[in-house]
């Protein structure tokens, strides 16, 4: 394992490491310590290798994963795992806002709270908060899942597409074009697969199905006053 | 963009390190606001019947000295002036308004930056860390301490732009953010008789808060008021004589983290300001609610 102090190197440094093909061959595990919450950690990975981050993280920590599995052993700033593309990014503490956004695909798991507009546009990955989630969560979410085993603020889901969306607990109100639905066998299955994958445990017959009512997909003169 | 920051002890264990502790935190932000820089410290309180003013001479036409001596035998009354560099501490055995009055009269070129029993606010522009080094922010003793880096968006990059604002006793807020209808909340709170420097946005809403308070309100109520008067971004964090605050808009897209240990309260809009502070692996941290305030006040 490789240990990099970041009271010691720049993230700049840090990141380069992690780019480096020759680095990246021989050595799959990471270690990073004394983060002191710097922006940009762990940024634009492309290798199947291990980061643990200890320490909170600033923002946009793990952006633009692809591959990698990455935890924070602590809180993330904003943005994190913002555009992944694959992997695992996992969050011990909580999550700033923005986490997970526009992301693409890979599995973000967050075992604390997050704040608001978590995963907002995001076009495929799977997001599962432990915790809760803060407003306008998964606005204008186009693909993947977000699971939330706490509570979810206002407006969750506004202006979704097609985001599968899980919650277990409270939903302080729902945005424009979301709407409850049934949880049927498929996604019974869906869920308890994504809280398998995410090691969380949880009774999926408590959750809850939000969706899009697909209503405002394309612009109706009679959807004017929901805009 | 800006940067704020703020510390609040909780009891006495760090005052003569407040500044010390302070120091890092307002250069961390540097990154969010190299234009200018300030802060407002509390401590070194004066007695019931004096009056403390933070003061900036731009025409620099006297010594503090013979200002010091007018003052005491014109209005007949004790006063001590200690000089940090450009700005002038004054205590007077007087009423905050005779002193102004006084000062208006006798020295117009004079701008008075904070006044009260405990605030002192020391504000200028240049990189923060130059900033700090100049008043020796590092050797100053308090009970709490508010400071803001500029990025400068609304008003120019001057120091009467530069934050903290105090328009009240005691009173000072920072910002992180641009408020949409100051220009109208200043037209009405002017008409109400509170007086403005300049155009910033951000001295609107400092403004705004004393007039709450003149009206009687407590913190809680003002700030409860501020969230329905006020429209725009915010992030602010408020110091008081003996409180501290700290509040976020509804849609909270300016950041801010908030820690907490037994002896002090931080507020930083990134947690990288407060990574240096004692204890800080240990302290609840945690992330402002949206259209939330947090208030912390020394019984």
């Amino acid at each position: 394992m490789i240990t990099v102090d970041l009271a010691q190197k720049t993230v700049r440094e840090l990141n380069q490491s992690l780019h480096t093909e020759n680095n990246i061959e021989t050595h799959r595990e990471w270690r990073v310590e004394n983060t002191k919450g710097g922006h940009n950690i762990a940024v634009g990975l492309d290798a199947d290798i291990k980061v643990d981050i200890h320490g909170h993280a600033g923002y946009f920590c793990a952006g633009m994963n692809k591959t990698a599995k990455i935890t924070v052993h602590g809180n993330a700033g904003q943005g994190v795992a913002e555009n992944m593309m694959s992997g695992v990014v996992r969050v011990k503490g909580d999550a700033s806002q923005a986490a997970g956004a526009t992301a693409h695909g890979g599995l973000l798991v967050i075992e604390g709270n997050a704040g608001a507009r978590c995963g907002i546009s995001m076009k495929g990955v799977d997001i599962v908060v432990k915790g809760d989630v803060g407003h306008m969560s998964c606005f204008m979410g186009q693909s993947g899942s977000l699971v939330v085993c706490g509570d979810a603020g206002e407006a969750l889901g506004d202006s979704l597409y097609e985001v599968h969306i899980y919650v277990k607990g409270k939903v302080k109100s729902l945005g424009a074009d979301c709407i409850k639905k049934d949880m049927r066998d498929e996604h019974v299955k869906e869920l308890q697969a994504l809280l398998d994958s995410a090691g969380i445990e949880e009774d999926v017959t408590a959750f809850t199905r939000y969706g899009s009512a697909r209503e405002l997909y394309t612009f109706k003169v009679d959807n004017a006053s929901a805009y | 963009m800006c940067g704020i920051v703020g510390l609040y002890l909780k009891n006495d264990r760090f005052e003569n390190d407040l500044g010390a502790l302070f120091e890092p935190m307002l250069i961390t932000m540097t990154d969010r606001g190299p234009d200018s820089a300030g802060f407002a410290i509390y401590g070194d309180d004066v007695p019931d019947n004096w009056v403390k003013l933070t003061l900036k001479d731009a025409d620099n036409t006297h010594t503090w000295a013979e200002l010091e001596q007018q003052i005491s035998s014109e209005l007949g009354c004790d006063v001590q002036c200690t000089v940090n560099v450009n700005v002038a501490v004054l205590k007077a055995q007087s009423q905050e308004d005779t002193v102004r009055t006084w000062l208006s009269q006798h020295y117009p070129s004079i701008q008075v930056l904070s006044a009260g029993k405990s605030i002192e606010i020391l504000k200028e522009v240049g990189l923060p860390e130059v900033i700090a080094s100049k008043f020796n922010l590092s050797a100053m003793k308090g009970s709490h301490i508010i400071g803001h880096t500029r990025m400068a968006t609304e008003s120019a990059v001057t120091m009467e732009g530069s934050h903290p604002f105090s328009t009240g006793s005691d009173l000072c807020l920072v910002h992180n953010g641009s408020l949409s209808n100051h220009n109208r909340l200043r037209d009405k709170l002017k008409r109400d008789g509170i007086s403005f420097e300049t155009e910033n946005d951000s001295e609107v809403a400092a403004g705004y808060l004393t007039w709450r308070l003149k009206q009687g309100d407590s913190l809680k109520e003002a700030l409860e008021n501020a969230l329905n008067d006020l429209d725009g971004f915010f992030t602010f964090t408020i110091g008081t004589k003996d409180g501290f605050a700290v509040m976020r808009d509804p849609i909270a897209c300016k950041p801010a983290v908030l820690a907490e240990t037994e002896d002090y309260v931080a507020m930083a809009s990134e947690y990288q300001a407060l990574a240096s502070l004692p204890g800080i692996e240990q302290a609840k941290v945690w992330e402002p609610e949206p259209a939330t305030f947090y208030i912390w006040e020394r019984k």
